[in-house]
């Protein structure tokens, strides 16, 4: 597992690797984590000229709420960070719940939020968390910053909007409207596995209502399946069982699996109904047990 | 006075492994850690489709990039005569396709480089222009009357069967099942694994043209089978050959066969006159090296009413890739499949089995078992759990009453197995109360009631280990012995080598433990090597759970040789007659006065300073070992799932494993192989098999693919002992290191299929992945062979 040849860099500021990306005119490609990128490069999938490591970037590993509830993960907030107790796990329960399933836990101590979301896998856990939350990604080029929204962000398998001479340097999560609930299930096959099929689902609520919903799909489709309109039918509704079963037979079909060794379209399709059954019941029972 | 026998690590001692030493600190001396002064790299070209007339290769391209010393292809090699090698099963194995490639991966080119990155780049600039050919990638595919010939290279070969062959007694078997009550029968499938040893496949080989000599470092289980082979295939004599296993990342039977890569690589070294050193890729070793089982079997048993099983049938049909290289030292054509239900009292028997070639990576090694052992006993344990269904008995009651009892051995399998010792009730016993199985029933009801799918799983089996003796088994026609070599320094500290290779089983420290039960000399004291050619006595490796049966038992014959002429010693320097003296741990005494003794370190420091008149000096000896018989270990496992109904996701939730294998050297590592072979269980149960698509493009060729499970999800193990000590082996020990992974499979099935054994299914084959278990338990029908590989819908 021997990659072609490439050049390293490892700038100091994100506007010296904004530079770098510039002048290599699309042949260089960022380093954070390097768990999708290095393996890429040793099966030889990807042979870049150049790479421009940030971890030498002082400042871009943070995760904070700010004072108005606003989310902020920098690029090079490692997929541990969000596993821990904190503040930003707290805040938004279906990051907490993710986060012990992307990877196994060594990949989760170099692994990037940002990067993932970069990478923008079909399978990937955060690009799916991202979606269905909601937000937007903040991207710095030579002309400086832009704000580009999820939605515009992820738009099919592994390809993002961003410039060649673009790095992602923040991800932002607005603030609820309301309380955040929420919660991620993922099916798969060992620890480390990529997903069967999983689903995220973010819930603002005011009192019993739900002010806002989100719910994005992985492993499901050729990219990551956004699944926010079928999960509008929960707006300005409290959650019953009806709605709860209404709402997961919407999801799957939108979902957009295929057959493989992994299981048929419709297994995938059923499991994406469980999980969002399971998910929505195990809010309703926690919010009537609080109540 | 004698020693404490424990204190000084003897037999029973759970002494820590004194190899770990080395390993937790990083300084293992593994094949890719020597480095030879003027070393070149070498890298293969392997073919990505698996079935395709090769047009033509271009080297010129690879030839330009700087570094490049030396490209090699089939041509080249045909040359030299090396194109072709033997197989461990008496066929060829191309080393550099020639005129075809017959499966995804195979070994096209070779490039020998002055750095691997060098090596790689020429190996991408390589032009091969390839004609695709049908693919056929299964056994079924295969037989069809007009399928594509894989094997055009081999005369007299027809079609793509490889052999077709049969045992046991037909008339008698027939009889049996005319006569049945009640006839059960079974299709199943154990799909193809790759044993993954953690450290792939490798070699440096050093051809130093001044000497003559050729030294070949490389990760092979068996140094002396590959030198006798290297001197046949490179025409060395084998006082010109050295082979060198320095320590080994696992095995698991993946390192017994001989790969184009150490031949190439000593082709190459001796081309280039500097060492050539080969270290083979994860996606090398998982699509190209040798696999395991990939066996499709048709199984009936004919049964009494009152639950007695009267007769069994058997028919296999395997895929053995594109060359038949089953690490297969029997004379039995899909090695001991008929060892099958050697542990039931069953009057007939017959077994037919059909081999047949496909295009897939070859191999068919014995993946942590003996050759087919592992096959036979998940098939033996799932056709004996439909058949306690079809007669609607329990399952434990319907082995109860069909396992050999204690009081009828030694016991003759209607296959001509000898089984000698055992006490199969004891541990079925042990086991059933340790999962719980009196309260079982009821509480399985109970949670069907409340949407909650429960099942226990058992599997019992007796299998042989320890090949074995040298009237039914040899390899390249070496019989299978083993050997030790012991020599006693002055000071009472002593070196053993043996002629097996240690990979993980810890022999470096059991096998001390064996001379300090024999002489008294203490474990620490004792250093073990093994693994050069040039330096260890002549022996067949380490596979197949032969290590301790037939290699231990040299050691502790070599250790007793030694005792004797120690004896001597002690009669000299104790100044009484030979007969007069008695022997006791570490010590030999006067009969009449056992105040008066000499030590064995004694003895040592006189073999080389005071020996009797007459006597050669010295304390040192070998000894080889031809066993009687196969050890016959027993097992008893017990699995407790839970599935999830509405996910086909099961959990264990408990897991019983009662064993047998007789006298125990080291009890922890007994107890760490038992729990390495159950995971392995789980593994194949729940994930880790090899498929391949319709065009043969092998899907487990990393490991995001290839699954093995991570101490995450693989369950605790509650294990249980029982000791039946063998009858001819000369510390009454059996064979442990496969037990596990060989009976262990069948339990978690059965578990599974025991749950949705109400809806009516009777059979999923491994692996049970959670789409696979739902499909069984939404539909009741059974889910056979391998997942599909279907892209699309
Ligand atoms: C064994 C294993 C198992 C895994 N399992 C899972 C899993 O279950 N679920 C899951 O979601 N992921 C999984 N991953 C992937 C893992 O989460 C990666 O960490 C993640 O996909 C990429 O993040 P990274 O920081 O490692 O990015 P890198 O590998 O460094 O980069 C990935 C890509 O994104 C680009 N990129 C990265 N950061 C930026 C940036 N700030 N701006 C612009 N471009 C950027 C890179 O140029 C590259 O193209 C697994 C990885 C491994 C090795």
């Amino acid at each position: 597992m021997y990659p072609s040849r490439f050049g390293y860099e490892s700038p100091k500021t994100v506007e010296e690797a904004v530079a770098l990306l510039d002048a290599h005119g699309g042949e260089a490609k960022v380093l954070a984590g390097g768990q999708s990128l290095v393996p890429m490069l040793r099966l030889r999938f990807a042979a870049p000229e150049m790479l421009v490591d940030i971890n030498g970037i002082d400042g871009l590993r943070y995760h904070r709420v700010d004072a108005d509830g606003t989310i902020r993960i920098g690029a090079l907030c490692r997929h541990e960070d969000l596993e821990e107790d904190d503040a930003v796990a707290k805040a938004v329960p279906t990051i907490a719940a993710a986060a012990p399933l992307v990877a196994d836990p060594i990949v989760r101590t170099r692994g990037t939020f940002v990067g993932s979301v970069c990478h923008a896998d079909p399978q990937g856990d955060w690009a799916a968390t991202m979606t269905a939350l909601g937000g937007h990604i903040v991207a710095q080029g030579p002309k400086g910053k832009r704000d580009i929204p999820i939605a515009e962000f992820v738009i099919g398998p592994f390809q993002n909007t961003l410039a060649f001479n673009e790095i992602a340097v923040e991800a932002v999560i607005p603030a609820p409207k309301g309380v955040r609930i929420g919660n991620y299930l993922k099916l798969e096959r060992r620890v480390g596995d990529f997903a069967t099929a999983s689903v995220a689902v973010a819930l603002d609520m005011v009192g019993d209502t739900v002010a806002d919903a989100g719910i994005a799909l992985a492993g499901v489709g050729g990219r990551t399946i956004n699944a926010n309109e079928a999960a509008s039918a929960l707006i300005g509704k409290k959650l019953t069982a009806e709605n709860i079963a209404s709402v997961a037979a919407a999801v799957a079909a939108v979902a957009e699996p295929r057959t493989d060794h992994r299981g048929s379209a419709d297994y995938k399709r059923q499991i994406v109904k469980t999980f969002v059954e399971r998910i929505l019941t195990g809010l309703l029972n926690t919010s009537q047990k609080a109540a | 006075m004698a020693l404490d026998e424990i204190k000084i690590g003897g037999l029973g001692a759970s002494r820590r492994r004194v190899e770990d030493n080395r390993f937790i600190r990083g300084k293992g001396n593994y094949v890719d850690d020597i480095v030879l002064p003027g070393m070149l790299h070498m890298e293969l070209l392997r073919s990505p489709v698996a079935h395709a007339r090769i047009k033509s290769i271009d080297v010129s391209k690879a030839y330009e990039i700087p570094g490049v010393r030396l490209v090699l292809t089939g041509e080249m090699m045909a040359a030299r005569n090396l194109a072709w090698m033997p197989t461990l099963s008496y066929d060829t194995q191309a080393v550099l396709a020639t005129d075809k490639v017959r499966f995804q991966g195979q070994e096209v080119a070779a490039v020998i480089a002055d750095d691997p990155y060098i090596a790689k780049d020429a190996c991408q600039a390589i032009v091969v222009e390839y004609e695709q050919l049908p693919v056929i990638v299964n056994p079924f595919q295969a037989m069809e009357s007009g399928a594509e010939v894989i094997r055009d290279d081999k005369e007299n070969q027809p079609g793509n069967k490889v052999f077709d062959w049969e045992i046991g007694d037909k008339a008698a078997t027939d009889k049996a099942f005319a006569e049945a009550d009640v006839v059960s029968k079974m299709e199943l499938h154990y799909p193809r694994s790759h044993p993954s040893p953690m450290e792939t496949c490798g070699s440096i080989a050093d051809f130093n043209r001044a000497t003559g000599k050729l030294t070949v470092y490389m990760t092979s289980q068996a140094p002396h089978i590959v030198r006798a082979a290297v001197a046949m295939v490179a025409e060395l004599p084998e006082h010109m050959i050295r082979i060198v296993s320095p320590d080994l990342g696992g095995g698991f039977g993946n390192k017994v066969p001989i790969y184009p890569g150490y031949v190439i690589s000593i082709l190459a070294s001796i081309l280039t006159e500097v060492p050539v050193k080969w270290i083979e890729d994860k996606t090398g070793n998982l699509i190209s090296t040798g696999f395991g089982r990939d066996v499709y079997l048709q199984g009936e048993m004919a049964l009494r009413k009152d639950g007695k099983i009267m007769g069994m049938r058997m028919k296999t049909i395997s895929d053995h890739g594109a060359f038949y290289a089953d690490a297969q030292p029997s004379k039995f054509k899909i090695g001991l499949m008929h060892s099958a239900f050697a542990c039931y009292d069953v009057p007939a028997a017959h077994l037919e089995s059909v081999g047949y070639y496909t295009n897939k990576a070859p191999g068919g090694v014995a993946y942590r078992c003996s050759f087919r052992v592992t096959e036979a006993m998940f098939f033996q344990e799932r056709m004996i759990h439909g058949a306690a269904n079809d007669l609607g008995m329990d399952q434990a009651e319907f082995r109860r009453i069909n396992l050999v009892k204690d009081d009828m051995f030694p016991y003759r399998t209607a296959f001509g197995f000898l089984t000698d010792s055992g006490q199969y009730g004891k541990c079925l016993d042990i086991g059933m109360k340790a999962i719980g199985y009196d309260t079982y029933k009821q509480e399985q009801e109970e949670a069907r009631k409340r949407g909650k799918l429960l099942g226990i799983g058992i599997s019992t089996m007796t299998e042989p280990l320890g090949a074995g003796n040298s009237r039914e088994y040899d390899i390249l026609g070496i019989k299978m012995f083993d050997s030790a070599e012991l020599r006693v320094h002055m000071s009472g500290k002593a070196i053993l080598r043996t002629g097996a290779m240690n990979q993980g089983q810890g022999h470096q420290t059991t096998w001390a433990q064996i001379v300090a039960h024999e002489l008294g000399i203490p474990a620490d004291d004792v250093t073990v090597e093994e693994g050069d050619t040039d330096t260890a006595p002549f022996g067949m490796g380490t596979y197949a759970s032969r290590s301790t049966p037939v290699a231990g038992a040299a050691v502790a014959m070599v250790a007793r040789k030694i005792r004797a002429k120690a004896r001597k010693i002690a009669a000299h320097l104790l100044e009484v007659s030979e007969e007069d003296i008695e022997w006791e741990l570490g010590r030999f005494y006067v009969r009449s006065n056992k105040e008066r003794g000499v030590t064995i370190q004694d003895c040592a420091i006189a073999a080389y300073s005071n020996m009797p008149d007459g006597m050669e000096p010295g304390l040192e000896n070998n000894a080889y070992y031809d066993p009687p018989n196969l050890t016959w270990p027993f097992a008893a496992y017990f699995v407790k799932v839970e599935v999830d109904a509405e996910t086909g996701v099961w959990d264990v939730l408990k897991v019983v494993a009662v064993d047998d294998c007789g006298v125990r050297i080291n009890p922890m590592i007994v107890e760490a192989q038992i729990m390495g072979g159950l995971t392995e269980a789980y593994a194949m149960a729940s994930m880790q098999y090899q498929t391949y698509d319709d065009e043969g493009n092998c899907i487990g060729s990393n490991y995001m693919d290839y699954l093995l499970p991570t101490a995450w999800e693989t369950p605790g193990f509650e294990l249980h002992e029982v000791v039946t000590p063998c009858p001819h082996h000369p510390i009454g020990a059996k064979g442990v290191g496969e037990c596990a992974t060989v009976a262990g499979p069948a339990a978690f099935v059965n578990a599974v299929v025991d749950a949705l054994g109400h809806l009516g299914v009777r059979n999923i084959d491994m692996p049970m992945m959670p789409n696979r278990v739902y499909e069984a338990l939404t539909t009741g029908k059974d889910i056979s062979g391998m997942p599909p590989v279907r892209m699309g819908d």
